[in-house]
């Protein structure tokens, strides 16, 4: 128990604290040495998410609805992981435009269009407005609570008079605060710095308040937090509040939460307001992205444990929990730091809550009205500036009034109860023309304006005239049987959609109509020249800077652009904006010359500043004569460009291509050429090898003839020579038919299965002697038992032959030797043969391939005195070897040091399947499978 | 490469949070054996890894 009279003095010396902190971080920033311009004092003023509703409802919500309460902070903490990207733009924009608030920047993005804005305006009054009375609401019924403890604390306010409740003097203390610190620049989109010094600190209260509650609640009223969970598991009713039954709507009404809660934390005009208004630096939007969300787990650690043991140790009202565990444990200082806890979440809100609306009320409904009733036009020199303050003043006033009205009259009800939720689904409704319009450049004023609308009648519908039925002001029949009996209007089971929670019904909804609304009619209007350009400066499509400038053709002269601004901002402020930049120097100081562009902008963005863009628009063009800027032709012009930016990139490509093709055709040109080159001599080579033997043959020939006496020996001898050199001239022509026949494909091939060890060690036999004549040693190793290939085997046999011949002809010259080797690989057998030869270069190890390649190659070698061949023996090694299925290469020898030309062959299938086949023929064939058998010799028939 | 690279680490992190924070992960972390829902202290985990991995994005400085 409190006097009260202490309560008073303490909650009124709180305020008076705050006032001081202002007018220091005003004067501070007067002297240039802000104090907040720190990122962590942008994180704090963002904690002003956190109101009463967090402080005291918190728990209240936790206790009814059990972790329901922590999706209105996850939503949170998932914007401000954008918030590098969406906040930052956002940021971007305001300061460049001199944005004032969520309305203001709605308006700007769509062509400034006033309508615009007015709608905003009344979305936030309306839904906003009520969530203002609740916090007064909580600071009157905390007090009654300090005061009255342990009587009810709900006694009717009805029965009270206004000047007794205390609400209603905070109200009025606070419009003196926001009036002294929130208005005292004209320029709006300026911060304040003072009131967001006062509303960090308030952030820091609350948070401090709340934990020592928390940490009261868990040591002092339980040994610690495991004793807590043990009293709590004995009680079904409370385990149950820790599990995912006891939120609304279960897994789906979770989303729909969270979901509320992201949106609505980008649109809530007191977000915007802290997030992007108040922005000094962009950088600070880093340190928020995650102290703002540390600040909310901070302070909503403690929530579950104060609504259980508020809940074990005899319940009460459990939006009061905060205030009467302390009281009960007869404490008396704690309660009082709880209850100026609970005013600084709650005054802390009001404060931004009411700037953020009373700038929309005055920039965005009044100013609008006055500029189009003429009446301000009529008013000469005078300053306006003081209308434009008096403005924003009477509707600060006038905002807290209604809110303390809302409260004074239907406190009790469930409309205000629930207000908190519900005015997230309203500030949802801006969610789609805002984050939408932010990157999409095509979204348009009549999509956002219709979509906006359609969204606030759903939400009207389903969530806000509901509740004034459940406040007992509409008779609640229509709830369950629809009005005028329509069952698919029952506004919380719209077109029969049930058993969802009310706010994700709402929510799913609104945002049909809104975003279905905004898309939609979009793609089918077309924008005016001014909304082109916002949408493109927004959306970032046009470089900024650049097109605002060239936009404006100034129409004017500087003495009239010059009298606007000191009828409405002031003489200094007007002397500052002429007075501007140092470096134009084409200014003329003439008051007859034509305003420039730049200046005509600098005025407007002076005239935005203070009025909204969509106010300041029309002034300038008031002034304006003749013509407005034909940023038609100059969007046109812009297009152009742009196309002719698209048709150039094209081109680039086209030429690129074009490029590259040419250089294709140029390779394969060469490559002709290189094979024309080849021909030729392919062509001069088999008429040189062709001649020579033909020439020896027709020598000896002519000898024979003409020498009929010469001795037998010699006769012999010449003859032996005429056979060889035919024998050499068959074998050449049989060679270049075998090129012919591989490089046309009619190379006929019959392949078989067959064992590749014998066919290898026949071949060796084969060339043996001959190899021996030549001085060259010729190894053999064969791993393998037997090698099943399938294969022909008198071309099978060449190859090897040609490889090893190959091989005796390029070994060295002294102490020649060949190692030939057969081993099994993955599968494949491959038959290597080395020699110790000079090798072949890595770069001329394909060209062997070539045919005749060895022509110049062997100019060199011609002085080896062993035969030389054709150059013919490789390409149709490889050819035949391709043709079953096989690969020929060359590579380092690993163990002579030469060149190593390796052979490699598929292993053969298992033959079951080929003895099904061959089954019914003749016997003997079975001969084939045994390694002895000549491979030669006939094989299966497949 | 430091900008871009912060940018789809930033990007990853979002969609990280968001599939924490829904539904199909939340309702897994959900039940438990005795009775008591591991929804609560799952959530605070969860939610604290983030900040973490955001404090750890956004405080280091943009040499890599």
């Amino acid at each position: 128990m409190t006097s009260g009279l202490v309560v008073v003095v303490l909650a009124f010396g709180y305020l008076a604290l705050l006032f001081l902190i202002a007018a220091w971080g005003d004067r501070r920033a007067a002297l240039g040495r802000s104090l907040i311009g720190s990122p962590t004092v942008y994180a704090l003023s963002i904690a002003v998410y956190c109101t009463a509703w967090t402080f005291y409802g918190s728990v209240g919500r936790a206790a009814q609805f059990g972790p329901s309460f922590l999706l209105i902070y996850l939503g949170p903490t998932l914007a401000m992981l954008m918030a590098p990207f969406v906040i930052g733009k956002m940021v971007r924009i305001a300061s460049a435009q001199r944005i004032t608030s969520i309305a203001d920047f709605i308006s700007a993005r769509y062509g400034k269009s006033s309508s615009l804005g007015a709608l905003v305006a009344l979305i936030a009054l309306v839904g906003i407005t009520p969530y203002i009375a609740l916090q007064l609401k909580a600071i009157t019924v905390s007090h009654a609570v300090l005061v009255n403890y342990p009587q009810a604390a709900d006694l009717p306010l009805a029965d009270e008079r206004f000047w007794s409740d205390r609400s209603f003097w905070v109200a009025l203390v606070l419009a003196v605060f926001i009036i002294l610190f929130g208005t005292r620049h004209l320029d709006a989109s300026e911060r304040h710095e003072g009131m967001v010094a006062a509303i960090a600190f308030e952030s820091l209260v609350k948070l401090v308040a709340f934990l020592a509650v928390g940490v009261f609640t868990v040591l002092v009223l339980f040994n610690g937090p495991a004793d807590l969970f043990a009293q709590v598991g004995e009680r079904a009713e409370l385990t149950r509040l820790l599990s995912l039954e006891a939120v609304p709507g279960g897994a789906l009404g979770w989303v729909g939460m969270l979901a509320l809660a992201f949106l609505a934390f980008f649109t809530l005009p007191r977000q915007f307001q802290v997030l992007v208004v108040e922005n000094v630096d962009e950088r600070h939007i880093k340190r928020a992205g995650w102290l703002f969300p540390l600040y909310l787990l901070v302070i909503n650690l403690f929530v579950i444990p104060i609504a259980l043991a508020g809940l074990l140790l005899g319940g009460g009202d459990s939006d009061s929990f905060v205030l009467t565990l302390p009281l009960s444990a007869g404490l008396e200082a704690l309660p009082l730091l709880v209850f100026i806890g609970g005013l600084s979440a709650a005054t802390g809100m009001m404060i931004v809550e009411t700037i953020a609306l009373s700038t929309m009320v005055s920039n965005q409904l009044v100013m609008p009205l006055l500029l189009r009733s003429n009446r301000l036009h009529l008013s000469t020199r005078g300053e306006l500036a003081g209308w434009l303050l008096g403005i924003r003043r009477v509707s600060i006033l006038l905002i807290l009034l209604l809110g303390y009205l809302y409260h004074a009259l239907i406190g009790e009800t469930y409309s205000l109860v629930t207000i908190g939720l519900v005015s997230f689904a309203a500030a949802s409704q801006f969610a789609p023309a805002l984050l939408i319009g932010l990157y999409w450049r095509g979204a348009r004023r009549r999509g956002a304006a219709l979509g906006m609308s359609a969204g606030f009648l759903v939400w009207a519908w389903t969530l806000l005239i509901p509740g004034f039925a459940q406040s007992g002001w509409l008779d609640p029949g229509f709830l369950a049987q629809g009005p005028w009996g329509i069952d698919w209007l029952r506004p919380y089971a719209l077109f029969g959609l049930e058993g969802w929670d009310i706010y994700t019904h709402s929510l799913l909804w609104s945002l049909v109509a809104n975003v279905g609304l905004l898309v939609g009619v979009s793609l089918f209007t077309r924008p005016s020249a001014l909304e082109q350009t916002q949408a493109a400066l927004f959306t970032e499509a046009m470089p900024p800077g650049l097109v605002p400038t060239s936009l404006w053709q100034g129409q004017t002269t500087r003495g009239e652009l010059r009298a606007l601004l000191d009828r409405y901002l002031g003489e200094a402020t007007s002397r500052r904006v002429f007075a501007h930049p140092a470096g134009e120097a084409d200014e003329t100081e003439d008051d007859d010359q034509p305003a420039s562009a730049a200046l005509s902008l600098r005025a407007e963005q002076a005239l935005a500043g203070s009025l909204g863009s969509a106010s300041a628009r029309v002034l300038i063009d008031s002034v304006a004569r003749g013509e407005a800027p034909d940023l038609e032709s100059i969007l046109r012009i812009l297009d152009t460009t742009s196309e002719t930016l698209e048709m150039n990139r094209r081109l680039e490509q086209k030429s690129s291509e074009l490029a590259r093709a040419s250089e294709e055709l140029r390779a394969a040109n060469e490559r002709l050429r290189e094979l024309d080159r080849l021909k030729d001599e392919f062509v001069a080579m088999v008429s040189h090898e062709l001649r020579t033997p033909l020439t020896s043959i027709r020598a000896f020939a002519e000898i024979l003839r003409d020498n009929q006496a010469l001795p037998d020996e010699k006769r012999e001898h010449f003859l032996d020579v005429v056979v060889r050199e035919s024998q050499r001239l068959s074998r050449l022509i049989e060679e270049i038919l075998d090129l012919a026949r591989l490089e046309s494909g009619r190379l006929t091939l019959d392949p078989k299965r067959l064992d590749l060890v014998a066919l290898t060690r026949q071949s060796v036999d084969a060339v043996q002697r001959l190899q021996e004549d030549r001085g060259v040693t010729l190894e053999v190793e064969i791993t393998p038992e037997t090698a099943w290939v399938i294969g022909d085997a008198d071309r099978l046999e060449q190859v090897t032959i040609n490889l090893l011949d190959n091989a005796g002809k390029f070994a060295a010259d002294d102490d020649p030797r060949v190692l030939l080797r057969l081993a099994r690989h993955k599968k494949h057998y491959r038959l290597a043969v080395e020699d110790n030869g000079p090798g072949i270069a890595e770069g001329e190890r394909e060209r062997v391939f070539e045919k005749f390649h060895q022509i110049q190659h062997q100019e060199s070698g011609e002085t080896r005195g062993r035969p030389r061949g054709s150059g013919l023996g490789l390409p149709i090694s490889r050819g035949i070897v391709a043709h079953l299925g096989g690969r020929l290469w060359i590579e380092e020898a690993s163990r002579l040091g030469g060149a190593c030309l390796v052979m490699e062959l598929p292993e053969a299938p298992a033959e079951a399947p080929s003895l099904g086949k061959e089954a019914g023929k003749e016997a003997g064939e079975e001969a084939d499978e045994t390694p002895e058998s000549k491979p030669g010799g006939r094989p299966d028939g497949a | 490469m430091n900008a871009p690279r912060r940018k789809e680490r930033l990007v990853a992190l979002i969609v990280l949070a968001a599939l924490l924070f829904s539904p199909p992960l939340v309702l897994i972390a959900a039940p438990s054996a005795d009775g008591i829902s591991r929804l609560v202290p799952y959530v605070f985990l969860a939610w604290g890894a983030v900040i973490g991995l955001m404090a750890w994005l956004m405080e280091r400085r943009d040499e890599d």
